[in-house]
């Protein structure tokens, strides 16, 4: 089974390097850009017998180890 | 005064922390993270600075979950003394021993200088030989020392005076111009609720010999080589 894990700043925490990825958009000229978060993406292959059991083990993942949940938001998406 | 200093894949302080360690009069040893125990009579653990694990996925994360980790949490339940500096609070806040978070410095740069710190309280294990809101000289150097916390949980660590050291100037004012990595309050280091664990972004251990430069580092060895 395949998953991706997406893992995000939370709104409120400041994210300066998303800012200085936004100054350097405005300074290569690429219009119209509001604004930059940068975050993270886990691509993950698991042996999982269902999707339940997958959910459950990216969820341990993500809590113990992949998002550090004071200042971090995940998403789970496992592949069909 | 017995101390057992935390070695990790990337630390590179130990060799510092030791030696400071070791002119207060502490006899300290290293200790492998991958060993389940810490050593029989371990007075103090330390987690020292440097790089675990290459900083990879968040500074600190995956040293945080190491098997000593589990030794180094019962030991502080039990009131045993833990020190992390640098890479250490980061270390501490990733296995859950302090609150908070130490985030990438706000001004996105690798800090390395001389830092003036004052001691927010002088009646723990690890700063009885300072006195209170004395300033004393460090050193710093990370690239992620931006202390932050939920807004709860800075107004518990204030409220609880779990504040160690913050970031000033040489009269030890707290202004913006001091607060080097951006950090909450200027927090540069905090205590765990029983005062037991604590965690630091700069190196005392740095300023402990008049060769270098200077002996403010010394105060804190001192004091944990008179705690036990």
């Amino acid at each position: 089974m395949r998953a991706r894990v997406t893992v995000t700043l939370k709104s409120g925490v400041l994210d300066p390097q998303g800012k200085a990825i936004e100054g350097a958009l405005r300074s290569l000229g690429v219009e119209g850009v509001a604004s930059v978060r940068q975050g993270k993406v886990f691509d993950v292959e698991l042996d999982a017998a269902d999707q339940g059991e997958a959910e459950a083990a990216l969820k341990a993942a993500c809590e113990r180890l992949l998002a550090n949940t004071v200042i971090e938001n995940y998403r789970v998406e496992i592949a069909s | 005064m017995k101390a057992a200093v935390i070695v990790f894949p990337g630390s590179n302080r130990e060799g510092d922390v030791l030696r400071a360690l070791r002119a207060s009069g502490a006899e300290a040893v290293k200790v492998w993270h991958a060993e389940t125990e810490l050593p029989p009579g371990t007075d103090l653990a330390v987690l020292p600075g440097g790089f675990s694990y290459g900083d990879y996925l968040r500074c600190g994360a995956i040293a945080g979950r190491a098997a000593v980790m589990d030794a180094v949490r019962a030991h502080a339940a039990r009131g045993g003394l833990v020190l992390g500096i640098c890479n250490g609070f980061q270390i501490l806040c990733e296995s859950g021993l302090l609150p908070g978070v130490l985030m990438r410095n706000a001004n996105l740069r690798f800090l390395c200088h001389r830092q003036t710190l004052r001691v927010e309280r002088a009646d723990t294990a690890f700063t009885r030989a300072y006195a209170k809101d004395q300033v004393i000289d460090v050193c710093v150097a990370h690239g992620e020392g931006n202390y932050f916390a939920d807004d709860e949980t800075i107004r518990r660590i204030e409220g609880e005076g779990r504040v160690a050291f913050r970031y000033c100037n040489r009269a030890g004012e707290t202004v913006t111009d001091a607060n080097v990595n951006g950090s909450l309050n200027a927090i540069a280091g905090i205590y765990s609720e029983g005062h037991n664990v604590l965690g630091m972004m700069p190196h005392p251990e740095n300023l402990i010999d008049d060769l270098v430069g200077g002996t403010d580092g010394r105060g804190l060895f001192e004091s944990l080589a008179r705690a036990a």
